[in-house]
């Protein structure tokens, strides 16, 4: 459950709107089903009341809808974020992705959010979800006795390694400053390095290949703002999904991986909207790994101005044969 | 049925300035290395990005060396800086994704250097045969 109410954010966004502050809301608003929630721009205090939540299913990271929408808005729009929305707020910032002045942030403490494969996988048939402080209290279309389950094992991966409690950006913050987390948000990837290069082949073919295509994990990203995007090029070979060969697979997602490397805030976004469950975060955590290790501990987003590391360099970097062998000839 | 002898295409990405330079002193000095050496020139090489070295895999290469001048003496004072550090990553990922390690490369070789070229190419050539045919990062619907 969440410490911050709908009712406080709710009360500050009616109350900015009302004294002309910000013009419009981004906020969260319920979808088809209470765990579905969606992102929504709210014009008015009158919609704001009748379609406002904020719960444990508020998942998505607003900051990317700002590239677009601060073009578009007349006057400041109102953007409510977590501590990991804010990283990818920074960096967008730094990028000039969008204009800081149209904005008006308020930071939202955050209690973790859920994954709602994982809801789903463990009740059958939701029909209603409720919070209470024992956790979710489920109701299903077969049962009225509803059962409850402790959100602790429903949570998104990136909330089970949550990197930072805390807000790097904000006009005003809702809840305690939190703080950063030493994560073990790395362990799986010190895990795959620790494989033989064939285990790692096969796991990666077995992951790679259940990709569709359907480039959610692109569009979501906070990092992807481009444009004109090279896989909507017709002649980069993987506009659409090729069954024919699985280099596509990996080409896609070497250079997927490969254009965020050293901006990717890690915030999560790309492995919780895959529709396959692909682990993107292993392939983004992994150049973030070897960043830290080979170029010193950098993390996107944490400051507004800072150089990402691969547009950067020193006179006395590693040599890449040095890389690849720093654990010695094959680990 | 006749086997074919196997022999590894190896591409070999080339800066202007002093690599292929190189690679021209190795041929004027007569220098014997392999001919499964294709050599690719670019104008620095900071010009390679990392499509470049998956479309070689992806058609038919069996090794991909990138060669360029020595830290410090990059015809651009700096692209050969930003190229150690994106191929460190780009060879780290394909590693992390199980393609052989020994199928990439970074060299620097300067203008001055055929022996070192040649003896680089010899190596190189060597270890990737050892590996065989690239089986992981191949596109079966560019096979000859
Ligand atoms: S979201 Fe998942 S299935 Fe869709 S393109 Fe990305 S990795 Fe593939
Ligand atoms: S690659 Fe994934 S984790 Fe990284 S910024 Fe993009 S959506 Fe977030
Ligand atoms: S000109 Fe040779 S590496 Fe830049």
């Amino acid at each position: 459950m969440q410490k911050i109410t709908r009712e406080q954010l709710l009360d500050r966004a009616v109350a900015l709107l009302s004294d002309g502050t910000v013009n419009s809301v981004l906020g969260w608003q319920k979808g088809e089903f209470d765990y579905d929630v969606t992102p929504h721009i709210f014009k008015s205090a009158d919609e704001l009341k009748e379609g406002f939540v904020w719960n444990d299913f508020c998942y998505a990271n607003f900051s990317k809808y700002l590239v677009l929408k601060t073009d578009r808005i007349e006057g400041k729009l109102l953007v409510f974020l977590k501590p990991c929305d804010t990283y990818s707020f920074n960096q967008l910032l730094t990028e000039h992705r969008f204009d800081r002045e149209k904005v008006y942030a308020i930071g939202v403490g955050c209690e973790g959010m859920v994954d709602v494969n994982k809801l789903k996988a463990a009740v059958d048939g939701i029909s209603s979800i409720e919070a209470t402080e024992e956790g979710l209290k489920v109701t299903t279309i077969y049962d009225d006795e509803p059962t409850v389950v402790a959100i602790e094992n429903v949570l998104l991966e990136r909330c089970v390694n949550c990197k930072s409690k805390k807000h790097v950006a904000y006009d005003e913050l809702m809840g305690e400053e939190g703080e950063i987390i030493d994560s073990a948000r790395f362990d799986e990837v010190a895990a795959l390095e620790a494989m033989t290069a064939d285990e790692r082949f096969a796991f990666w073919q077995n992951e790679l290949s259940k990709c569709i295509r359907c480039n959610a994990c692109r569009d979501a990203c906070p990092a992807c703002t481009c444009e004109n995007c090279v896989f909507n090029n017709p002649n980069s070979g993987v506009e659409t999904k090729a069954p024919v060969t699985s280099f596509e697979e990996q080409m896609f997602h070497i250079i997927r991986a490969y254009h965020v490397a050293g901006r990717c805030t890690d915030c999560g976004e790309c492995s919780r909207v895959c529709p396959q469950n692909i682990p993107l975060h292993l392939l983004n955590r992994k150049f973030i790994k070897d960043i830290n290790e080979c170029y010193g501990d950098y993390q996107a987003g944490e400051e507004v101005g800072m150089r990402a590391p691969l547009v950067d360099y020193t006179l006395e970097d590693l040599e890449p044969g040095e890389v690849l062998n720093r654990r010695g000839e094959d680990a | 049925m006749q086997v074919k002898e196997y022999k590894p295409l190896i591409v070999a990405f080339c800066c202007n300035w002093c690599s292929y330079a190189g690679a021209d002193l190795a041929g004027n000095n007569r220098l014997n290395y392999p001919a499964d050496v294709k050599i690719i020139r670019v104008p620095c090489s900071c010009r390679v990005n990392p499509m470049f070295i998956l479309r070689a895999f992806q058609r038919g290469a069996d090794g991909v060396i990138l060669c360029g001048c020595h830290p410090g003496d990059c015809h651009y004072t700096s692209g050969n800086y930003y190229t150690r550090r994106r191929m460190a990553m780009l060879f780290s990922m394909l590693d992390y994704l199980g393609i052989e390690r020994e199928r990439t490369r970074v060299e620097w070789v300067s203008a001055a250097e055929g022996a070192k070229f040649a003896a680089t190419m010899n190596e190189f050539v060597e270890a990737v045969s050892a590996l065989g045919e690239n089986k992981r990062l191949e596109d079966l619907r560019c096979k000859r």
